[in-house]
């Protein structure tokens, strides 16, 4: 029974089992039951749909692992041809299974014919073709064989999903509806399901970093299989070339990463801080109603824009002044300088308003025990409001260190395309996101370390920016305790 | 007060005597740091502003032009002996003529306008008038005929959608050095161009293709349209928007009025502020791996690139509700249990519905960042490919392959024509126009339900 039609039975047998649950308090008369009427429906209706959707979705993601994993087992060593892969195999599996059903859906064999045929005496592939499914090649005896038997156990488990389900939401019923008199706490059991339901949304947070994790994790332990770490980790080189021999060495990207976010910082740490500062100490309430609002619109505009004006207006510029006809020490557009440049100005109103808020959170006695002593507006913030709201700015600069690493289509458009290690900052470099963009986006097989190498630096990227947070973050709050 | 007299009488002569009135040299000195320290914090704010105003106004200089389009309007003689050889009208052997046997009737109608006008020209073939033309005007043609197959053997006034390097050479992009190395096209089209301008056979008018339309194929630029993408990032913002609200709402409702003070509390709160800083492209991994590799849902589909936007815009949604959750003061909740509700009646009777308008406003700030992020939809295959066709329907607008509008724009700008830069350019203008409305809304809601307790 396809899933969507278990999923709408149950949704029916919860309606019924609402109005059942409201009825039988309602009708009974005698004493005043517990809650209100509808807290007994509720409490019918959460009863069948809570554990058969709970079993449908653990079932719909088991299944696919488990069968996946028999047929696999089962496919044996020669099942798989020279200069080709068990996932190949195993897609190919698949893709004639999900064949076979289109061709018995549309009636051009029966079921029965599906599991009996055999390699040998039928053409598979023309009859999948009829199907609408294209095939490489000829469909061999273990492929179709594995086929049928990933078919018959897809049945198997449909049989018994739907069998399951619908026991558990008919149990559900049953017992929801025999609790449904009056004496019944039914709001309290409702209200238990509800917190459950609360809690799990909440849990969703953990669950993305779980699965952030896993896949980072799994894939770049297949990469390291493939590819030794001590070479990637090692090697000055980046030369990936989609044939093979490539070498993946990391260090000239974290090199291209780390020049351009720190020219970004060059650029935004001092207009954001002094903005800052300019903004809480000097101005008046009719200018920072206007000049805070205007320079978080540069926080609010995508990331794209900037790649584009990084790539369009800011490369152009620079390399009339720094290029062949200007000083002659850039080679084209896409720079670290362009990059960085363009970065920075993207991470201005990020530096400005956190370290705003943090100015802003210096007790204002502070400042008044400057001026009693006679220190000018200037002298008060330079040796009184900055050295307290230090570690704060320090986290401030480090949440926009952690921004420019993980920044990714500014120098997918500004930094170009060449991984090199340079001292020249109007020479094209690249970074760990631009390659895991450029790594991801190509036509490489999946397989291959030069696919796979991307999962290796998005690990890095993860681990590098999740460090400076948790340290920035430390920072700060250590900072807060001081005058809370 | 003893001391400072005793000090300054001990010390008769530590300072000259000058009248308090006058500025000394120190004081001078001290109050110049103070209006250049002052000046440094103007000139950061300016320079801000300055660089604001510049990108705003290459947004807008180099994307404005991308709304208009030339046009050559001339009247076309759709010739029955080629269109429809049986001449039954018969609209199955309508449909058998390819473009190709509408491409030289608009050749022929653009040469004999360009003879009937008088104008002079080094051209005496009606192929050479393909250089003007774009390639998609014989496919806009042929559609309207077979829509409408009355139309053959008549002539009818007919807007010829012209070639990009017309339309360059319009709008300043194209000039005479520039086509030098051009195959496309020659000098001599170029004069011809201006004459029919001056005549008003071509003429620039408003895009409306560039904003409902599909995208095109990379030699067509002139028919490129961000409307196929436009309907893809659509179908992407609802799924973030019913499963991101949902979500989010409820897990700070727990987080903020339920949980227990415990590990498993700070670990969630932990994790909700990390993922807020994880970068996005880390959330395309992600996406790549748990709904492409592993749940085997489609490419390129809305409904991926959706569900991967949503973990990345759950945690600012949790941030913003747990905000106006905690502004809803105390005594509200008090009152309500004292009249007898229960904790959960409470909240979801009054809490929610106070901090309502400050959950609506982090939402629509949530899903405009998700509007204009593009690196995740990179990963997950919402590039590389064209975006020709309209979603049939509602499913699949959710899991049929399309692009979105910032991954639009991204392809736009990595194709080699520059006529497809103005593309991106305006493409970028439609989103930066659908940023500003969800922005406004929102403060418009920040400003008329936001209350002071």
């Amino acid at each position: 029974m396809p899933v969507l039609w278990l999923f709408l039975i149950v949704l029916a047998l919860a309606a019924m089992g609402f109005i059942a649950g409201r009825m039988r308090v309602t009708t009974a008369g005698g004493v005043r039951p517990h809650s209100l009427p509808n807290y007994y429906g509720w409490n019918v209706a959460m009863k069948v749909m809570a554990p058969a959707l709970l079993a449908l979705v653990v079932w719909l993601l088991v299944q696919p692992i488990l069968v996946d994993r028999q047929v696999t087992a089962g496919l044996g060593e020669n099942a798989v041809p020279e200069g080709s892969t068990l996932g190949l195999v195993m897609s190919d599996v698949r893709r004639v299974a999900d064949g076979l059903d289109t061709a018995v859906g549309r009636g051009l064999i029966t079921s029965g014919d599906a599991d009996a045929m055999s390699a040998a005496d039928s053409n598979v592939r023309s009859l999948l073709g009829e199907a609408g499914v294209a095939l490489g090649s000829d469909v061999s005896p273990e492929v179709l064989e594995a086929a049928q038997r990933y078919r018959a156990m897809n049945a198997t488990g449909d049989f018994w999903r739907t069998a399951v389900v619908l026991v558990l939401a008919i149990a559900g019923l049953a017992w929801g509806i025999a609790q449904s008199h009056g004496s019944f706490r039914a709001r309290n059991s409702v209200e238990t399901g509800i917190r459950m339901i609360l809690l799990a949304a909440a849990s969703i947070a953990i669950l993305t970093t779980i699965g952030i994790v896993l896949s980072l994790v799994g894939n770049t332990w297949h990469f390291f299989q493939i590819y030794p770490a001590s070479k990637f980790f090692g090697s000055f080189t980046w030369s990936p070339s989609f044939g093979g021999g490539s070498e993946l060495g990391i260090w000239p990207l974290l090199w291209g990463t780390l020049y351009i976010s720190i020219i970004a910082l060059i650029v935004a740490v001092p207009i954001g801080l002094f903005a800052a500062v300019y903004l809480s100490e000097y101005a008046g309430p009719r200018m920072r109603a206007w000049a805070k609002p205007l320079l978080e619109v540069l926080a609010g505009i995508p990331t794209i824009v900037y790649g584009l004006f990084a790539l369009l207006t800011v490369g152009p510029i620079l390399l009339t002044v720094f290029g062949r006809d200007g000083l002659g020490w850039m080679q084209a557009g896409t720079a670290v300088m362009t990059a960085g440049l363009v970065m920075g100005i993207m991470l201005i109103p990020f530096v400005s308003s956190l370290s705003d808020d943090i100015i802003n959170a210096v007790p204002q006695s502070l400042r008044d025990g400057s001026y009693g002593l006679g220190a000018t507006q200037s002298e008060t913030i330079k040796q009184v409001i900055l050295p307290a709201a230090l570690p704060g700015i320090v986290g401030a600069v480090l949440l926009a260190a952690s921004r420019a690493i993980g920044e990714t289509m500014i120098v997918v458009f500004g930094a170009g395309a060449a991984a090199r290690l340079s001292l020249n900052p109007f020479d094209a470099m690249t970074t760990v996101t631009a390659k895991i963009v450029s790594q991801l986006t190509g036509d490489a097989d999946f397989a291959s370390p030069e696919a796979l190498v991307a999962f290796a630096l998005g690990m890095t990227l993860f681990i590098i920016t999740l460090g400076l947070n948790v340290f920035a973050l430390y920072i700060v709050r250590k900072y807060r305790e001081q005058y809370e | 007060m003893t001391d400072a007299t005793s000090q300054g009488g001990s010390r008769p002569n530590a300072r000259p005597t000058t009248s308090l009135t006058a500025v000394g040299s120190r004081t001078k000195k001290r109050n110049a740091s103070e209006k250049r320290f002052r000046a440094y914090g103007l000139a950061a704010i300016g320079t801000g502003l300055f660089f604001l105003v510049v990108l705003l106004s290459a947004i807008v200089s180099n994307g404005s032009s991308a709304f208009m389009q030339t046009f050559i309007e001339v009247p076309v003689y759709l010739d029955p002996a080629k269109l429809d050889k049986n001449g039954n009208r018969d609209p199955e052997d309508i449909a058998k003529v390819s473009t190709f046997g509408y491409s030289p009737l608009i050749q022929n109608a653009v040469f004999e306008q360009v003879q009937d006008k008088g104008i002079a020209t080094e051209y005496d073939d009606a192929g050479d008038m393909k250089a003007l033309i774009s390639a998609s005007a014989a496919a806009q043609l042929r559609d309207r005929v077979i829509a409408n197959p009355d139309l053959i053997g008549e002539t009818v006034d007919f807007q010829i959608l012209a070639s990009s390097r017309v339309d360059g050479y319009l709008k300043g992009r194209v000039s005479r050095d520039s086509i030098t190395q051009d195959k496309n096209i020659d000098a001599g089209h170029l004069d011809l161009v201006d004459a029919l301008r001056e005549d008003g056979t071509v003429h620039k008018s408003f895009n409306f293709a560039f904003i409902t339309g599909a995208d095109a194929s990379e030699s067509r630029p002139e028919q490129a349209g961000l409307g196929v993408s436009m309907l893809g990032s659509f179908f992407m913002m609802l799924v973030v928007l019913f499963l991101a609200l949902p979500i989010g709402v409820a897990a700070s409702i727990y987080l903020e009025e339920f949980a227990p003070q415990n590990k498993f509390t700070d670990f969630i709160e932990v994790n909700i502020s990390n993922l807020a800083a994880v970068p996005s492209i880390v959330f395309g991994i992600l996406g790549l791996a748990a709904f492409i590799q592993f749940a085997h849902l489609p490419q390129s589909a809305p409904l991926v690139g959706g569900l991967t936007l949503t973990l990345m815009t759950l945690p600012t949604i949790v941030i913003s509700t747990r905000a106006s959750l905690k502004a809803v003061p105390p005594s509200i909740r008090d009152a309500a249990l004292g009249v007898g509700a229960s904790k959960m009646q409470s909240v979801f009777h009054h809490v929610l519905p106070l901090a309502m308008p400050g959950i609506l406003t982090g939402t629509i700030i949530g899903l405009a960042q998700a509007l204009g992020e593009t690196a995740p939809l990179l990963l997950i295959g919402m590039v590389g490919y064209i975006a020709t066709n309209y979603p049939d329907g509602v499913i699949s607008g959710f899991l049929s392959p399309n692009s979105a509008m910032p991954a639009q724009i991204y392809e736009w700008a990595k194709r080699a024509d520059p006529a497809y830069y103005e593309r991106a350019w305006g493409g970028i203008i439609i989103l930066l126009v659908f940023l500003l409305v969800m922005n406004v809304i929102a403060i418009i809601l920040r400003r008329k339900f936001e209350r002071r307790w």
